[in-house]
This record gives structure tokens, C-alpha cells and sequence, in this order.
């Protein structure tokens, strides 16, 4: 027969045998480096290092120091709620990367005697202050920043409120709804703010206090952290810094601050009414739907510790909420 | 047998992999500001992953005449189960420090707790019940019938995830839609075999 295999032609056991072992370790290290390649592709790379210009005459403010160790930097620039950019706190930072925010101003105004158009260079040219304070994220972890800044009773005062003023909007830049924003250039081509769908909140962003929230000495208007101008994923230029507070009331990037007489609606109390209030001052006795806050995991420690009535600033906020039912007003 | 023992060698590796990873990770230091969430939130999404996979196999068989999968089904159904035990211990020793009444606490005031500690011990029969003698003593009718807490079991974890998600559901929304296609299959399987059983009657 003409298509009989000669002898000569049939694989010898051992070339096969060994043939398939090389291919059952190529197949083997094939899928073992597809598997980590998938992996890597949905974790987070490492850190990402960023620099600012440094602030200069910061003043060391005595009064606000905290014998707490401070968090690193490289974890307050790595793990960030800033969802225009990403709902994965350890991917903001990447993101944020080509955020241009210069030119920047902020409009202040509302029911202000002098509604004034400030422009960032002017608001860095107040006196710069070093404030040491706890964060506390209403998702449970915390950490301890050196924030710089000046109160943002200054700003106010300078548009002199009006009587029936009694509350403060806040609003945060975002670059989707304003693309032609002539007050922020955007990397061109480049529509990296993701959208309000894939947030899951209202964009843009706004918060809001009442007026004696906002005029107390501790709310301030943050420029920079560990003495540096303020990191894109922090919410760079300029953003709110309320200590007693959730993270999330302490907005970030701000463009516009509205003197109201009635309380101003907030982003995630939009979201979930029944999850966070217009107050959402840390109140380890209020428990969250998804997170007891009576406990936190400050960044960098394995365990968890206890919470403090208005994140430990009981002493000079407590007075604020003087007969309130911090249940009902949570 | 030789091929099916290398795919055995060859899935016990890649289901590894995130393991690997994790550790790696940990041990440089390399899991970001907070480890623990991290940690805790990448063996749940883990187990989803397996689950689903589990789900997947009778699909895949059906469809494309790979039956020999069915071989490898109980490693990928076990790799659910350790990754889920991974979850629920990092969980327990790091946020609830080994606290019973402190767990017991949380199933009751938080619902997304309950519904994930429920889809766990859901997997533990089908766990205990998964080895040949196992299979033996049950009756392979019984056994199929008990082995259907899968189902519920990855509806509940879909649904757990779901809950502790703030505001993206993205990654809740593709596991539930995966999950949704599965069962999707078997519906629309069923209905054809029973039709089939009704033409020859």
C-alpha cells in the first residue's frame, strides 16, 4: 500500500513524550503569565509619585497641631474619593494626572455685599497655614494630614454675607458639563473626567454647611498638604477641609462658593437621602446602612480603633449643634 | 487520564495565581494605602469569579461538546469555597477581631452582611459534600439536587456585592449580567428538553 507508514517515519516514543512535555510547560507558562497579566490588568499598579511646587511662608499654627502620627504622603496622594476621575480610590491619582488647574478662579457670591471673582494666585497669596487633622472617610478609615490652608471665614468675610445669609454652596469644577469652561483648560483631546452614569452621582459635585459651620475657626479652604501645593487627586487647586465631618463633605477643586438663605442640596444626599445627611458629622453612635461608625482603620494600622464624637473636635464644635437631635440630623 | 491529571496541574496553578499575587503584594508592601480592604474586596470579587466559573462548565459542555470539563468542575466549585473562607477570615480577624457577638452584631444591623455570610455557608455542604465517597453515599440524584445551592449561593453573592458598592455598580451590574446569561441558558435548555420529551410522547 502506498500510504503504509514506514517504520522509520513513526516518532520515536521519547521524541514525543518529550515533545509534549514541551509543549504541556509551554501551555503551562503560557496560561500561568496570562492569568497574572489579567490580574495586574485589574489591580493597581504601584504608587504613583507626584510632585507640586512648594508653598512658600507656610505658618506653623500652634493651636492645631495633633501628637498623632501624621499619614505619608505617598498614601494621601494614592488613596483618594474623587469620582469626576475614578470610583477606585487607588487609580484617582493616575487619572488626575493631566488635570490642568491653571488658569483657576473661584466665584464667591450669592447673598454677599461684594461678590468677588477670586483667581487662585490671589487666594494662595492669603497667609498660609499649617493645620494637623484628622480625616476620617464615612466608609470607614482615617488618616492624619497636614493640611495647608487659611479659614474659609476670611473668604467670606471679604464678600461681606448678607443677613439673610445662612448657609454656604459649594461647588466642585467639572469638566464634562463645561468643556468650553474658559477658567480651566482642558489636556486637549482628552476627556478624562469619566461621567455622571459611571460615577453613579449628579455631576458636578456640591456640598454645603450652614453659615456658622462655615465661619468656625476650624473649616478652612486647603491650598496644599506637607507643605506643597495641593495634588490633583486631592482636589487641587483649592478644596474645603471640615475636620469634624465625612470626608465627603469636605469638597474638592472648587469653582464656586453661593451664599444661600436655604440649605443647598448636597451630591450624596441626593444619591442616598437615607445614608448621608445634609449634618454627616462623625458620630460613632449613628451607623451607617453599610458601615458600623463607631470603629475606624486608620491608614497604615492593621486593627481598628474607636471613633470619636465629631472626629475628637467635640470640644470646639459641640456647641454648634446645641439641642439638636443628632439622630434625626444626622 | 494523563491529559486530565496535567489540566488538573494546570487549573490548581492559574487559580493560584491571585493568591500568588496577593501575597507577593503584601509582603512588599504593595497592596496600597489600606491592605485590608484590598485584601478583603479582591478574594470576594475571587469567589464571585469562581462561582460563576462553576456555573459556566455546564454551558460550555452543552454547547460546545466539551464534557471532559465536567473533570475539572470541583477544583474551580473549591477554589469558590477558599477564596470565600479567605474573605470571611479577613473579615472576621481584622475588622471584627475574632468577635463573635461583634459578627453577630453586624448580620443583624447590616443586610449586605447578612446575604454574604448566608451565600458562604450555603457553599459549606456543597464543600463537605464534594468528594467521590461523598457523591457514593448521597446518590448522584441527591447529590445533584443539593449541589443546586450554587445557585442561590451566587445569586446571594451578586446581590452582597451589589450592596457594599456606593454608588458604581459597573462591576456588580457585569457579574449580575453574567449570572443573568447563565441561568438564562439552563431556562431556555430546560424548556427545550421538555419540549423534546413532549414531541415523543
Amino acid at each position: 500500500m502506498a500510504n503504509e507508514i514506514k517504520s522509520s517515519e513513526i516518532t520515536p516514543e521519547k521524541v514525543y513524550l518529550n515533545r509534549r512535555n514541551f509543549m504541556r510547560a509551554g501551555l503551562l507558562a503560557g496560561t500561568t503569565l496570562a492569568s497574572a497579566g489579567l490580574y495586574r490588568f485589574f489591580n493597581p499598579q504601584p504608587p504613583k509619585e507626584i510632585q507640586t511646587p512648594q508653598i512658600s511662608d507656610v505658618k506653623q499654627a500652634p493651636d492645631f497641631k495633633l501628637e498623632e502620627k501624621l499619614t505619608p504622603f505617598e498614601e494621601i496622594t494614592n488613596y483618594n474619593n474623587y469620582y469626576e476621575f475614578s470610583t477606585d480610590k487607588n487609580a484617582v491619582a493616575r487619572k488626575a494626572e493631566n488635570f490642568i488647574t491653571r488658569p483657576w478662579t473661584v466665584e464667591v457670591g450669592g447673598l454677599a455685599g461684594k461678590p468677588k471673582v477670586f483667581d487662585i494666585d490671589e487666594l494662595l497669596r492669603f497667609e498660609q497655614e499649617e493645620r494637623i487633622y484628622r480625616f476620617r472617610c464615612v466608609e470607614g478609615w482615617s488618616m492624619v494630614i497636614p493640611w495647608v490652608g487659611f479659614p474659609l471665614k476670611k473668604i467670606l468675610d471679604a464678600v461681606e454675607p448678607l443677613g439673610a445669609a445662612r448657609y454656604v454652596a459649594f461647588q466642585t469644577f467639572y469638566g464634562d458639563v463645561k468643556p468650553d469652561n474658559p477658567q480651566v483648560k482642558l489636556p486637549e483631546g482628552k476627556n478624562f473626567m469619566q461621567t455622571a452614569f459611571s460615577a453613579g452621582i449628579e455631576l458636578p459635585y456640591v456640598e454645603g454647611l450652614r453659615l456658622d459651620e462655615a465661619m468656625h475657626p476650624l473649616t478652612i479652604l486647603a491650598t496644599g498638604l506637607y507643605g506643597k501645593q495641593m495634588p490633583n487627586q486631592n482636589g487641587a487647586p483649592i478644596r474645603l477641609v471640615v475636620p469634624w465631618k465625612y470626608g465627603f463633605k469636605s469638597i474638592k477643586s472648587i469653582v464656586k462658593i453661593t451664599l444661600t438663605d436655604t440649605e443647598p442640596p448636597t451630591t450624596w444626599n441626593i444619591a442616598a437621602p437615607d445614608e448621608y445627611g445634609f449634618y454627616s458629622n462623625v458620630n460613632p453612635d449613628v451607623a451607617h446602612r453599610r458601615w458600623s461608625q463607631a470603629k475606624e482603620r486608620r491608614i497604615g494600622e492593621l486593627g481598628l480603633r474607636e471613633s470619636l464624637m465629631f472626629n475628637g473636635y467635640a470640644g470646639e464644635v459641640a456647641s454648634l449643634y446645641d439641642g439638636m437631635d443628632l439622630k434625626k440630623y444626622f | 487520564m494523563q491529559d486530565i491529571k496535567f489540566y488538573k496541574i494546570l487549573i490548581f496553578i492559574n487559580s493560584l495565581v491571585p493568591l500568588a499575587f496577593l501575597g507577593f503584594d503584601a509582603w512588599r508592601g504593595n497592596l496600597g494605602a489600606n491592605p485590608i480592604e484590598f485584601f478583603l474586596r479582591t478574594t470576594g470579587v475571587l469567589t464571585l469569579i469562581f462561582l460563576l466559573l462553576t456555573l459556566s462548565v455546564t454551558p460550555l459542555r452543552k454547547t460546545f461538546g466539551w464534557n471532559s470539563l465536567i473533570k475539572y468542575r470541583r477544583m474551580i466549585g473549591l477554589y469558590a469555597f477558599f477564596y470565600g473562607i479567605l474573605h470571611l477570615f479577613t473579615y472576621s480577624i481584622f475588622d471584627k477581631s475574632l468577635n463573635l457577638s461583634a459578627i453577630t452584631a453586624d448580620i443583624r444591623q447590616r443586610p449586605f452582611i447578612a446575604v454574604g455570610m448566608l451565600a458562604f455557608f450555603l457553599l459549606i455542604p456543597l464543600a463537605v459534600t464534594s468528594t467521590n465517597g461523598m457523591i457514593k453515599r448521597l446518590g448522584g440524584k441527591n447529590w445533584a439536587k443539593l449541589h443546586r445551592l450554587t445557585y442561590p449561593a451566587a445569586i446571594l453573592g451578586v446581590i452582597h456585592f451589589w450592596m457594599i458598592v456606593k454608588s458604581d455598580l459597573t462591576y456588580p451590574l457585569l457579574f449580575g449580567l453574567v449570572l443573568a446569561a447563565l441561568f438564562g441558558y439552563r431556562i431556555f435548555a430546560n424548556q427545550k428538553t421538555a419540549e423534546r420529551a413532549v414531541k415523543a410522547n
